[in-house]
């Protein structure tokens, strides 16, 4: 048996609670049974407490009511300022969040906790604004009476006649650190009362007379006090479990409860809270989506998600399931999670329906003998308000596809009888009905539910008037009659209802294809993106047409910052994305934080973290996203994410090969320049040395002063090619101008008169090449590295040619010599950087002079090759384009 | 020599460069003033009141053009700029606000000692006042206009005449391409340079033997022209 051992789950919850009640400040409530009894006194006198321990204590907010005793205990206390929240044109005051996250108090007091902020707030409820209070680290202090409890809120207004609109989840009063009960018997809050000690609102003075009544009083003393014995009692569990006094370890049970479309939902989830309670179990809510409950209006499925988001208010996990038959569906899902109890609300139909179609509470018990299965009882006028609901108007699309319906059947009708009487001598009766039934088929497939219900009393009707003797009246001769008639009612009813799901099932698949449809293109476009902006714009793309909504990717940069995509609506606040972010929850439309905002936004969460923000602007303000939406979009944004994620990692892995590759180049660099260079530095130094002595002759010295200008000469002009490469690989901006190429020529072999002093160097270049539009200085480098090396590479007296010709639109420059010509298999390495043709050969350079002769050819959008040409010798060619240059103004 | 030894100042901040000038210069026969900073530069200037100033163009404290500039306000003594490669645009910038010529870095002590000669025989006058000049096979007649070539008559236009003699003029010394568009186009001219190169070419082609491995009319990339006389 696995009840013996610890239930891992539970430890690692434990754990983690434990994590992090570390960080987060301590809640502390001081509950009291109803107004009037104490609580903000008692809540202000502990702060004295706290300030006498030496504690940092702020008021947040403290409603003294003009009580002078409260106003009394505030003296003494630093009240932070309240914000003025524009409302309506009206200015009202309300709590200051981020100034009290500034501030950053060890304690603050927050009075009311149920309280409902001003609209326009960050949080439409306190509990909100505390939740970030603790979050963040600061103790909170907050009072709450019990009717405010959301599991007890209507139990409260039976009792009271009042019902109340602030409501605090229970969960959040549940995970509440310490619970102080303010106590005070009904007969001293009474007299507490009639003493004008109480607060009481003007207009309300009345109901509150009512509310204060002993009876009253008492039941809800008793309800406090159980809800803190409630309290007490899991604390002593968990304690007994913590020093594991009594090593039992119960699997935790699972509730879970059924909603449905009925007003009597919300009691339904209630009651499954107050079960949950008091079994000490997990619950969740679920719906399920059948077929027929997708043809439920909007404002029904609306309520519906109202429902569930109430049912995760009292602390249950809720969820939409779809499913073509409801108990098969749910049944399913409760053995996946381990539930336990099933509750669903009692079956509204009554005698002979029920027995026609048994309650989904006697289905389900059928088909589960595993599960107890609970049933919930409605109040009576609940079923009332349902019935007036029912009765309302359809809205108009539907008001007249059901017109069509009924005129398409009327005519059906009238041709099938047509047809049939022209054909009665061939027909015998039995026939007709059949011919009418078909027409009842084909109907309820075109036009749906009720043109077929309505097509099959037609038809009923029309037989007996036109056909069955006496023809032309609705009397019937032969009593027989009036069982083909009930029969051919019933099959054509179970027929058109067939027939109509058939036709409503194809119009959900066709749907349903359509959204895989969606789901499997967008994820084959995200399969084969390659950038983050690809995704954005595949993403965006996809989700606009999928929900009719405009909605933006939002990315965050390197520093964690939400980039403002382009053309984005004004209605999309980028601060609120941001949090979303940062706090990695929705808010927006239809959530509990910033609902008022138009736009709805979700963070993108991939494995690793959030990896951005989808903000999505309905088309429609009011609508809130469909369940069938919401999974689609959840679907939707894990693809995004785990596309982001992808593309991230991609990043990742690139940048560390270009990493490795530069410090592989980084290397290499090293190793030639540090040889390169210590070389002649290393004979000047001794060449130097050698000066010293006296015993030099003078024709000595003036060789050895001849090779250390040579040598000198030399590194300088290494490092201006280390230098030239830096600048170019930076990326060089071209000076271009119109130059005569013979000019630029003219002046690379002037350059390089000195070193190419045992050479013949001999230019071809025809008069009439056209100006060349180029940065004069950059190609003149190229040319006097291409002379240089050739200089270097061929022995004395050897013969470099510089020519130029126009080939194929371009302007080609080659340098060539007839030296011994390039070693095999060079021809393009050679332009690499820090490749020299002869490996650690004693010609010096450090094989940048050609890799800068390529970036420079290719920065004007030329080309530059090497190739060897007969008998021997290497050609060296680079292209340059040709543009139009500016038309010589000749002299008059 | 009878008359008073030639004075120069050294304005650059870097030691060694500056005493390997002082030294080689100081054996030539000069008298040098060392200067490491520009307004050490300015006041050496204005009161050793020197026939040249050797001028490098990255100084600590001061920017070298403004030193240039306010050398210029007072005095046109020639000033000869030192600078690295490849900062042409300095080049061209330092000559157009009245430096003289300029000189890249790394250089020779008989590069430095030839431009300074040419730039003080400027100074003189010597080569303006000449009536017949003549570099290599080329005899120009400045008082009659004539040019010749080895002897043969060689037919100039009045742009491709007036740049000849613009730079017979400053022989020696770089003239950059606004220089030489002002003096010859006029300075309401507002050709471009590639006028400048158009006309050179044509130049070289009827004075120079392989116009395009020219001896005399040198480009100095990026910067402009000199014409190279016989040293």
């Amino acid at each position: 048996m696995t009840d013996h051992r610890p239930d891992p789950d539970a430890l690692l919850e434990e754990l983690k609670r434990e994590e992090e009640a570390a960080q987060r400040g301590r809640l502390k409530i001081f509950f009291g049974a109803c107004a009037g009894v104490g609580k903000t006194y008692a809540m202000l006198a502990a702060a004295h407490a706290r300030i006498r321990e030496g504690c940092e204590v702020v008021v947040g907010v403290v409603e003294t009511h003009g009580r002078s005793e409260t106003a009394a205990q505030l003296i003494g206390l630093e009240v932070l300022p309240l914000k003025q929240i524009e409302y309506k044109s009206r200015k009202l005051p309300e709590f200051d969040l981020d100034g009290a996250l500034t501030r950053q108090p060890a304690l603050i007091l927050m009075d009311e906790l149920a309280h409902s902020n001003v609209e326009g707030s960050r949080h439409p409820k306190r509990w909100q604004d505390v939740e970030e209070l603790l979050a963040a680290g600061i103790d909170v202090y907050t009072t709450l009476n019990v009717q405010h409890l959301e599991s007890l809120n209507d139990i409260v207004g039976q009792i009271t006649g009042i019902v109340v609109r602030e409501t605090l989840p229970d969960n959040v009063f549940d995970a509440a650190d310490d619970v102080t009960l303010v106590d005070l018997p009904p007969d001293e809050l009474l007299a507490r009362l009639r003493a004008g000690k109480v607060y009481m609102p003007h207009q309300a003075e009345r109901a509150a007379k009512n509310f204060f009544r002993k009876g009253n009083l008492l039941a809800l003393r008793e309800l406090a006090l159980r809800r803190t014995a409630d309290r007490v009692d899991a604390q002593m569990r968990a304690y007994r479990a913590d020093q594991a006094i009594q090593p039992v370890w119960q699997a935790r049970e699972r509730l879970l409860v059924c909603v449905g479309p009925g007003a009597s939902a919300e009691k339904l989830v209630r009651s499954a809270s107050r079960l949950a309670a008091s079994l000490h179990a997990d619950w969740i809510a679920v719906y399920v989506e059948t077929p027929a409950l997708q043809r439920l209006p909007g404002e029904k499925r609306d309520r519906i998600l109202k429902i569930l988001k109430l049912a995760q208010e009292l602390g249950a996990e809720t969820s939409v399931l779809s499913g073509a038959q409801l108990p098969a569906t749910l049944l399913a899902y409760a053995r996946s999670r381990n539930v336990s109890k099933i509750v669903v609300g009692k079956s509204l139909r009554s005698g002979l329906s029920r027995f026609w179609k048994p309650a989904l509470s006697e289905k389900l018990a059928q088909q589960a003998e595993d599960v107890d299965v609970f049933v919930v009882a409605h109040d009576f006028f609940e079923r009332e308000e349902d019935v007036s609901r029912k009765k309302q108007l359809p809205d108009e699309e539907t008001a007249r596809r059901q017109r069509i319906g009924f005129l398409a059947a009327l005519g059906g009708c009238a041709l099938t009888t047509l047809i049939t009487a022209g054909l009665l001598n061939y027909f015998d009766l039995a026939n007709v009905v059949m011919l009418y039934l078909l027409t009842v088929v084909l109907l309820a497939i075109r036009y749906g539910r009720e043109a077929g219900i309505f097509s099959s009393i037609m038809s009923v009707l029309a037989f007996d008037f036109f056909f069955v003797p006496p023809r032309f009246t609705f009397a019937v001769a032969d009593t027989q009659y009036l069982f083909t008639f009930a029969v051919m009612l019933v099959v054509a009813l179970i027929i058109s209802q067939l027939a109509a799901r058939l036709r409503f099932e194809a119009t959900v698949a066709t749907h349903r294809e359509q959204r895989t449809r969606a789901l499997y293109d967008l994820g084959q476009e995200l399969a084969s993106a390659l950038t983050v902006q690809q995704i954005v714009e595949i993403g965006m793309r996809h989700l606009d047409a999928l929900l009719q909504s405009q909605v933006m990717l939002l990315i965050p940069d390197s520093s964690e910052q939400l980039r403002p995509a382009s053309e984005m609506p004004p209605q999309i606040d980028l601060g609120i994305a941001q949090w979303v972010f940062d706090h990695q929850q929705a808010a927006g439309h239809g959530t509990n934080t910033l609902p008022a905002s138009p736009a709805l936004y979700i963070p993108i969460k991939a494995p690793m973290r959030t990896r951005g923000v989808l903000a999505i602007l309905p088309s429609d303000k009011h609508s809130s996203l469909l369940p069938e939406q919401q999974r689609l979009l959840e679907t939707c944004a894990v693809q995004i994410a785990l596309a982001l994620e992808r593309v991230h990692y991609v990043e990742v892995a690139q940048d560390a090969v270009v990493a490795m590759e530069s410090e592989r180049l980084r290397n290499s660099v090293l190793s030639t320049v540090s040889h390169d260079l210590r070389t002649p530095l290393t004979s000047l130094v001794g060449l130097t040395t050698l000066l010293e002595k006296d015993t030099l002759t003078q024709h000595e010295r003036t060789e050895i002063a001849g090779i250390i200008r040579h040598e000198t000469l030399r590194m300088s002009n290494m490092v201006t090619n280390l230098l030239d490469m830096a600048k170019l690989q930076s990326g060089v901006k071209l000076n271009k101008e119109w130059q005569l190429l013979e000019e630029v020529i003219g002046s690379a072999a002037n350059a390089t008169e000195r070193n190419l002093a045992g050479h013949e160097v001999r230019v071809n270049v025809p008069p009439e090449l056209p100006m060349v539009e180029i940065d004069a200085a950059l190609i003149e480098r190229v040319l006097v590295n291409l002379l240089e090396n050739a200089g270097k590479y061929t022995p004395a007296g050897s013969t470099i040619t510089i020519s130029a010709r126009i080939e194929s639109g371009m302007l080609a420059v080659s340098v060539a010599d007839n030296g011994p010509g390039l070693p095999a298999g060079m021809d393009s390495r050679i332009f690499d950087k820090f490749t020299r043709g002869v490996k650690e050969s004693t010609t010096p350079g450090i094989g940048l002079g050609l890799a800068i002769c390529r970036s420079i050819v290719e920065a004007h959008g030329g080309r530059i090759s090497a190739r060897n040409h007969e008998p021997h010798g290497a050609v060296f060619t680079f292209t340059l384009p040709l543009g139009s240059p500016p038309a010589a103004k000749l002299e008059s | 020599m009878n008359e008073a030894p030639i004075t120069l100042v050294v304005i650059e901040d870097e030691k060694p460069i500056r005493h390997f000038l002082a030294k080689s210069l100081e054996d030539a026969g000069m008298q040098v003033f060392e200067a490491e900073n520009g307004k050490r530069g300015l006041i050496e200037t204005a009161t050793r009141r020197p026939d040249l100033v050797i001028l490098d163009l990255g100084l600590p404290d001061m920017d070298g053009i403004e030193v240039i500039r306010r050398i210029r306000e007072w005095s046109n003594l020639p000033i000869l700029v030192l600078s690295a490669r490849s900062q042409e645009t300095e080049k061209v910038n330092a000559l157009d606000n009245g430096a003289d010529d300029y000189l890249t870095k790394p250089f020779g002590v008989a590069e430095c000692l030839a431009r300074i000669r040419v730039l003080l025989r400027r100074q003189s006058g010597s080569a303006a006042s000449q009536q017949v000049f003549q570099f290599g096979a080329i005899k120009v007649d400045l008082v009659n206009r004539l040019v010749e070539k080895a002897g043969e008559a060689v037919h100039l236009t009045p742009i491709e005449y007036r740049l000849l003699s613009t730079l017979i003029r400053h022989a020696g010394k770089v003239m950059t391409h606004r220089e030489l568009l002002r003096e010859v186009w006029g300075p309401s001219h507002s050709e471009s340079s590639q006028y400048v190169r158009m006309y050179m070419g044509h130049l070289r082609h009827k004075l120079e033997d392989t116009p395009a491995l020219p001896k005399y009319i040198l480009t100095e990339t990026g910067v402009g022209y000199r014409l190279k006389t016989g040293e």
